[in-house]
């Protein structure tokens, strides 16, 4: 018996596009960002410049990462105001979008990691070192204390958010070996270690994911088969649980500030359980009877071709 | 003992090793990246920052690595380090042999830098201080051979404030007259116009880091012939004026 494929089912019954919609979606959302800065340097067409650390569109808005800005704070510099309006506008908008949804919409670093998880669950690599969740939040620590100890911005040295935009947008290919260090990390030591323990680019955006609006509901809790085929995709897979079982009470609602709304557990439910809302959606699908198979899902047998 | 029989414990043991081994993971990677940020501080000395650039060991604390300052340079001038390319990783500068600053008027890289690092108030770009000039090989620089090359001295965008050139007696014909280029720190910019225009296949002139090429007197020290011009007569009257000894008299 060959392994379940996850997605498949999904595939199967709604068919390709809607068992895939968020990730084409995203794919889709993470080259645009990309083009935005690309189109200077390769037409002449002037968007967006700068990086992903601090960036300047239509030479009217700044935008500036979290992190990066703290840990100038860290090496105590005060920056200018347009650093200030830039992170100001990131909060801001993540504040109400997600959080987190930084690492799965726009986060050159996501189809590097994504890649790895892929490769993972198809060569059957096993679940490999286990880090605690807790471990982003010393490492983003460790990484404020060496920028404060040294009186500079430490992380932006190796940061592979940044160092792959450096690589398109300014040429410096040596930043590609970082690259290749967090792939094979998540490849073969620690299943989506980077995203979701080490990355403190990723933790940022995470504190500020706490009290985001955007979220993911499991609303159609009912539903639930147990296939697991969320749990296999989804690259935090810890968040799904509470949600989706309402052990005590708990609401439907993907409350941990982890879930990176990448809508990766849309997409493969067959029974079609979560769905994007906000964080103050309660409402949870009634249980209905099994339909029958003649209502538009395909019969079972369908089912065994995949 | 008690504890043997305590189911918990294995747990707990795993949890405290856990957490003490995720403490030190963490600990061992601010380190390590310390150490490289460490390492890094320390810029080649023919890497110049642009100008309005914070002394280099705040520069590091406020660039972001962002790049604004490069795309708004129209002469290309400035890049973004690579990774072990000598320069932090990611931040700009520019070597004054490949393509000098132009010096602008307007100082666009300055302006655009949103973290105020560089300086976007520096107004004149002729205070900027991107290092100094130095002729580094006298023996090779043709002036001071006692031709008229006299380039460096041409191109230099602050000529005559910056560099001069100073007539000298030629001691090898003992009849002609020594160009000697003379940079002036005071006034120099760094641009690195002159090290880019030097004719020989390596400049005689070079823009090093002001820390490498400028020293300073100690506070202390008087210089007696200018404090009888500023007090008007002799510091230390009826001081006996011995004859001057020269190395090939005789005692
Ligand atoms: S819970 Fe769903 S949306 Fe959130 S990270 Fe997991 S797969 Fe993505
Ligand atoms: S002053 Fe002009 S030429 Fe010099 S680095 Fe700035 S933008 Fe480039
Ligand atoms: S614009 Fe400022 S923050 Fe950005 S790379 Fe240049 S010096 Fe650094
Ligand atoms: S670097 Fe050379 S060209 Fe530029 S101001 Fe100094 S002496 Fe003049």
């Amino acid at each position: 018996m060959t392994a379940r494929i996850p997605g498949r089912d999904a595939w199967a019954q709604h068919g390709f596009f809607r068992a895939h919609k968020y990730l084409i979606v995203r794919r889709l959302t993470q080259l645009g960002v990309l083009a935005l800065f690309l189109t200077g340097p390769l037409a002449g067409i002037w968007i967006a410049k700068g990086t992903l650390s601090a960036s300047l569109t239509f030479d009217l808005l700044p935008l500036t990462d979290p992190f990066v800005l703290l840990q100038s704070l860290a090496a105590r510099h005060w920056p200018e105001t347009t650093a200030l309006t830039g992170v100001a506008i990131v909060i801001g908008f993540y504040l109400v979008f997600g959080g987190r949804t930084f690492c799965s919409w726009a986060c050159p670093v996501n189809p590097v990691t994504d890649l790895a998880a892929w490769l993972r669950r198809r060569l059957g690599v096993e679940k490999g070192f286990s880090m605690r969740r807790e471990a982003r939040w010393l490492v983003a620590l460790a990484v404020l204390a060496a920028s404060a100890a040294t009186g500079t911005i430490a992380w932006e040295l190796i940061n592979p958010v940044t160092l792959i935009y450096r690589v398109a947008l300014f040429g410096t290919l040596a930043g590609l070996a970082v690259v290749v260090a967090v792939f094979v990390f998540d490849l073969v030591v620690a299943r989506g270690g980077w995203c979701g323990h080490v990355c403190p680019v990723g933790t940022a955006y995470a504190l500020i994911g706490k009290a985001t609006l955007l979220r993911v509901s499991a609303r159609g809790r009912v539903r639930c088969d147990d296939c697991l085929d969320c749990f296999a995709v989804c690259p935090e897979n810890h968040v799904i649980a509470p949600a989706l079982r309402g052990r005590d009470g708990a609401g439907p609602v993907i409350a941990s500030a982890d879930c990176t709304v990448c809508g990766r557990c849309v997409d493969v439910c067959p029974e079609r359980v979560f769905s994007l809302t906000h964080r103050f959606d309660t409402r949870v699908d009634a249980a209905v009877p099994p339909p029958p198979s003649a209502a538009g899902r395909p019969a079972p047998a369908a089912l065994e071709k995949v | 003992m008690a504890t043997d029989s305590d189911p918990k414990t294995p747990t707990r043991r795993r949890f405290v090793q856990g957490t003490l081994r995720t403490a030190v993971g963490a600990g061992a990677c601010g380190l390590g990246l310390g150490l490289f940020a460490a390492q890094s501080r320390s810029l080649p000395a023919d890497a110049l920052r642009p100008p309005g650039a914070l002394p280099e060991d705040r520069f590091l604390s406020a660039c972001v690595r962002c790049g604004l300052c490069v795309r708004a340079c129209p002469y290309d001038t400035l890049k973004l380090a690579d990774l072990g390319a000598g320069p932090a990783a990611g931040t700009p500068y520019y070597k004054a042999r490949n393509i000098p600053c132009e010096m602008c008027e307007d100082i666009p890289c300055a302006k655009a830098c949103p973290t105020g690092a560089l300086d976007k108030h520096i107004g004149d770009i002729a205070t900027a201080r991107m290092g100094v000039a130095v002729i580094v090989s006298r023996d090779t620089c043709l002036n001071l051979q006692g031709l008229r090359c006299d380039v460096c001295y041409r191109v230099c965008p602050v000529i005559d404030k910056a560099i001069t050139l100073e007539q000298t007696h030629n001691r090898r014909t003992g009849k002609h007259a020594v160009f000697e280029p003379v940079v002036r720190p005071d006034a120099c910019t760094g641009c690195g116009k002159c090290e880019k225009s030097c004719v020989l296949a390596e400049a005689a002139i070079k823009v090093l880091p002001i820390k490498i090429a400028v020293g300073h007197q100690d506070a202390h020290y008087r210089r007696g012939w200018e404090e009888k011009t500023k007090a008007g007569h002799e510091l230390v009257p009826g001081i006996i004026d011995l004859p001057d000894r020269l190395p090939e008299m005789k005692p």
